[in-house]
């Protein structure tokens, strides 16, 4: 049995400790917000905080993460008030499909807390998620704004 | 305008809350969750047992309105634009507006009171804006006759605003929600006027979107999150070589390992490892031993199939898509012959959410969960697989995590029933890994084209010669629309005329003719279908007969195009955007032009780029666009700036090859695309002329690489002519 920290909550799950983190979260933990895209780290759809860190879980083996590590899933960042990120999403209408906007949030969310000003060729570099419906434009466009927001309310 | 009030009102944006996390772990205890807060979930609004007022409409005691939406929504947006449709009409408020999506069982038990379900073409708003509005009006009449004869007066005296129905006479109000009960007994009117676009105060306008909030909190339960009491998981594997047989598999080898339920042939190319879990799944299906039979194709390669569409670019057989004057013999004559070949490589749709679909099937009754894009052909492949009258069947639809063409096919919903028949009685979710998607694609076809050109003595083209030698996507996904001659969506955008794929030039000895060769290879319906190599072709070699005449590629184009005021006002509208004949580009930077028209609407885009040390940077695209009308211009606004990103990784990076008869690309790593390091700025311009529908989601894609290619030209003077950018060297010219 591993015991694992989400979202602020211990769970224990009985895993085999190769199985990557994302489908821990997804099937044994049953939060499915964050989603499976490539398996192979490529696409960001599985992105969470680790210790406040993006980070991809589709190839992190359970095995690489111990109680110790605060695991932060979509379900538990705006588990309160919505994150600001979460808001200007919804003020800009980001997301198409939706189905890469989590990870694309939780990626936003990770930079503006170590990057509270961040550029746009920061917000360029930085994220790197994969959207096949081209929401490129205002991703950025978001980033900036909540980084505003936050920056202003700081 | 109040839109914008209400779109930032806390009512709205302040939905988000940790009711999201409480649907997660509902989840998490095996409950069947959907949608939590808003938009309405799909099912309490079908257990609320509200009367509706007509097919399109239920109004809710409260006054909540819920407006039906038959076709599929994948991101593209049409849901909430279908839904201001509806809305206008009805003359509802806006902010008490949510949705239901319609179920193709039902549609058929209602004798396709909805109907065509089906979501491809860019059709969804301009296949059904008609009859949508008429259900929204038909409503708003029914509603106001209602509350007319409570009152005792006529109809005719009542006026309505914001779903508040008044007799001004006697100062008598109600609203939509008291009266809508009543309403459903009212018999329908008939001679519907519907309002003139340039009064509409709901559709016209940049609304957001009804189904955003589920997805930035994770809550939304797409096809592939879904959880059953019970359920298994299945992934299948089949033969990778398309058309090869699974000749046998040792399920001893892997049954005894953790989780692992069945092992089972789904079909005679299909193994599949039924687990408790995704992971457990995915595990033994990659230790289990598959013997395949690969089949006659097994040899086949890129450059096989290359070599085969070679000799149809001269083969003597054709199938003439356009013909005007005599190409062949202006060409012979021509002493000023500019000649190309041009070659589109095989692309996989490859949209965030893979594959999946859920079935529970038993003896009596089978029921699948999940995405599809045809949800009537979906009900028929599941009754059919299900070996079960359709009457017990049905299929209950998600809204999907992209698409782009690729669920336009039923055959995994075939698959998944097949597995879930195997296990009679436990719902199962089948869902592919990337490398099964990436594998067992339906592509992009491959074709070829060799064009030839030439100038009179004026510079002017007076004769072309298009030959496009390769796949047909009907002959494999639609038999039934073949000509005895070939496949008439070949000639997407190339068509000498029509309202949907129309040629921009008027060129006095026109020759546009098919070879068709088939590979093995699966083809399907992308993004764009056919539009997308024909605007490459046909758009850079305009370009280079332009460069051939030594003239502007706009001035030589606009020489062709007096004939086709509609293709040139857009390019017009492009150009204008981008300064190309007022300011000069930045330096380093160079321009270039495409216009097409497809999906009913007309296209054109201008594209400036740079080319450093062999690096190519796209740095910004104005985009023109007539669709005729539009719905919601914030909606049109980001489908168009997406096309680009769709587009622009096919030109950059796009490209399925084939080796010992297997697609060779098995994840992003391989295949990759465009992310946001790369994307350009992208000014959008809408020029809707009125008149007629167009359609939003494809066309602009056609002209995201044939602009930006041409401009490559101009920084380089390098012609790009095969797909994709990725294998061509532009570091020396």
């Amino acid at each position: 049995m591993a015991k694992l920290n989400i979202n602020g909550k211990v769970v224990e799950v009985d895993v085999e400790e190769d199985t990557p983190l994302l489908w821990v979260i997804r099937e044994h933990v049953g939060l499915t917000g964050t989603k499976y895209g490539c398996g192979v780290a490529q696409c960001g759809a599985c992105t969470v905080h680790l210790d406040g860190v993006a980070t991809r879980s589709c190839a992190l083996p359970l095995s690489a993460v111990t109680e110790e590590n605060r695991i932060v899933t979509i379900e538990g960042l705006g588990a309160e008030t919505p994150h600001p990120v979460q808001q200007v999403w919804a003020e800009l209408d980001v997301a198409q499909c939706g189905y890469c906007q989590v990870g694309m949030i939780m990626a936003a969310s990770s930079l503006l807390a170590q990057n509270p000003s961040p550029s746009d060729d920061d917000i360029r570099a930085e994220i790197t998620n994969i959207c096949r419906c081209g929401t490129y434009p205002r991703v950025l466009a978001g980033v900036k704004l909540a980084a505003e927001r936050m920056t202003n309310r700081g | 305008m109040t839109m914008q009030q209400r779109t930032n009102s806390p009512s709205r944006t302040g939905r988000l809350s940790r009711r999201g996390f409480l649907a997660g772990a509902g989840a998490a205890a095996g409950a069947f969750s959907f949608g939590f807060s808003f938009p309405l979930p799909v099912r309490a609004v079908a257990q609320a047992a509200v009367k509706e007022v007509n097919a399109w409409v239920v109004i809710q005691p409260d006054d909540t309105v819920i407006i039906r939406i038959a076709r599929a929504e994948m991101g593209q947006g049409s849901l909430t634009g279908l839904a201001q449709l509806v809305a206008e009409e009805l003359e509802c408020d806006w902010d008490k507006v949510r949705f239901e999506l319609v179920e193709p069982g039902e549609n058929r038990r209602r004798d396709r009171v909805w109907r065509d379900q089906s979501t491809g073409g860019s059709r969804a708003i301009r296949g059904s804006q008609e009859y949508v509005r008429m259900g929204g009006a038909a409503a708003r009449s029914m509603l106001v006759q209602a509350a007319a004869q409570g009152w005792g007066v006529p109809a005719g005296q009542c006026t309505v605003a914001k779903g508040v129905i008044t007799h001004q006479a006697s100062g008598r109000s109600t609203t939509y929600g008291a009266v809508a009960e009543v309403a459903n007994g009212i018999a329908p009117p008939t001679g519907i006027t519907l309002k003139d676009p340039k009064d509409w105060t709901i559709a016209g306008q940049p609304a957001k979107r009804l189904d955003t909030l589920d997805k930035l909190d994770g809550s939304l339960v797409y096809g592939m999150d879904i959880a059953m009491p019970g359920m298994l998981v299945a992934i299948p594997k089949a033969c990778p070589v398309h058309g090869g047989k699974l000749k046998s598999f040792d399920a001893a080898a892997v049954s005894g390992m953790r989780g692992v339920k069945h092992v089972l042939r789904v079909d005679d190319e299909t193994v599949a490892v039924v687990a408790d879990t995704f992971w457990r799944a995915k595990t033994a299906l990659d230790a289990l031993p598959i013997e395949w039979d690969n089949g006659p194709n097994a040899n086949v390669s890129s450059e096989t199939i290359a070599e085969m569409l070679r000799e149809g670019l001269s083969a003597e057989t054709e199938y003439v898509g356009n013909r005007a004057g005599d190409a062949k013999g202006a060409l012979a004559r021509s002493s000023r012959v500019i000649e190309a070949d041009y070659g589109f490589p095989y692309q996989n749709h490859a949209p965030m959410e893979v594959i999946n679909a859920t079935v529970l099937w038993t003896p009596e009754r089978c029921e699948m969960w999940g995405p599809t894009q045809v949800a009537e052909a979906a009900l028929t492949a599941l009754a059919t697989a299900a070996g079960l009258p359709v009457e017990n069947c049905e299929v209950h639809v998600k809204r999907i995590g992209g698409s782009f063409g690729r669920r336009l096919t039923t055959e995994y919903v075939t698959m998944a029933t097949l597995i879930a028949k195997q296990v009679p009685g436990t719902p199962v979710k089948m869902m592919w890994t990337r490398e099964e998607d990436m594998v067992q694609g339906r592509y992009h076809p491959v074709t070829q084209c060799r064009l030839r050109g030439s100038l009179d003595a004026d510079g002017n083209l007076d004769a072309l010669h298009m030959r496009i030698s390769g796949q047909s996507i009907m002959a494999y996904m639609r038999p039934s629309i073949m000509t005895a001659n070939g496949d008439p969506v070949t000639f997407q955008g190339l068509m000498p005329d029509g309202a949907e794929m129309a040629i921009g030039y008027t060129i006095p000895n026109l020759l546009i003719d098919h070879a068709m060769r088939n590979p093995h290879i699966r083809p399907g319906a992308w993004r764009g279908v056919n539009l997308n190599q024909n605007a490459v072709y046909l758009e850079c070699f305009i370009d280079e007969m332009a460069q051939a005449a030594n003239v502007d590629p706009l001035v030589f184009r606009r020489k062709l195009m007096a004939n086709h005021p509609k293709h040139l006002a857009v390019l017009e509208a492009a150009a204008k955007g981008i300064g190309w004949e007022t300011t000069k580009p930045p330096e380093g930077v160079h321009r270039g032009l495409a216009q097409v028209m497809g999906f009913g609407s007309y296209v054109a885009a201008a594209a400036e780029v740079s080319v450093s040390a062999g690096r190519l940077k796209i740095h910004r695209i104005v985009a023109a666009t007539d669709p005729g009308y539009v719905v919601n211009p914030q909606q049109v606004e980001a489908q168009i700036a997406g096309s680009f990103v769709y587009g622009l990784s096919a030109m950059l990076y796009g490209e399925c090859t084939v080796k010992d008869g297997r697609i060779e690309q098995e994840n992003f790593d391989t295949y990759n695309v465009m992310r946001l390091d790369e994307m350009p700025v992208v000014e959008v311009i809408t020029v809707p002329s009125g008149g007629f529908w167009g359609g939003v989601g494809e066309p602009t894609i056609a002209v995201a690489a044939p602009a930006v290619l041409n401009a490559v030209f101009a920084a380089t003077g390098k012609r790009v002519r095969n797909l994709p950018l990725k294998n061509i060297d532009l570091g020396t010219s």
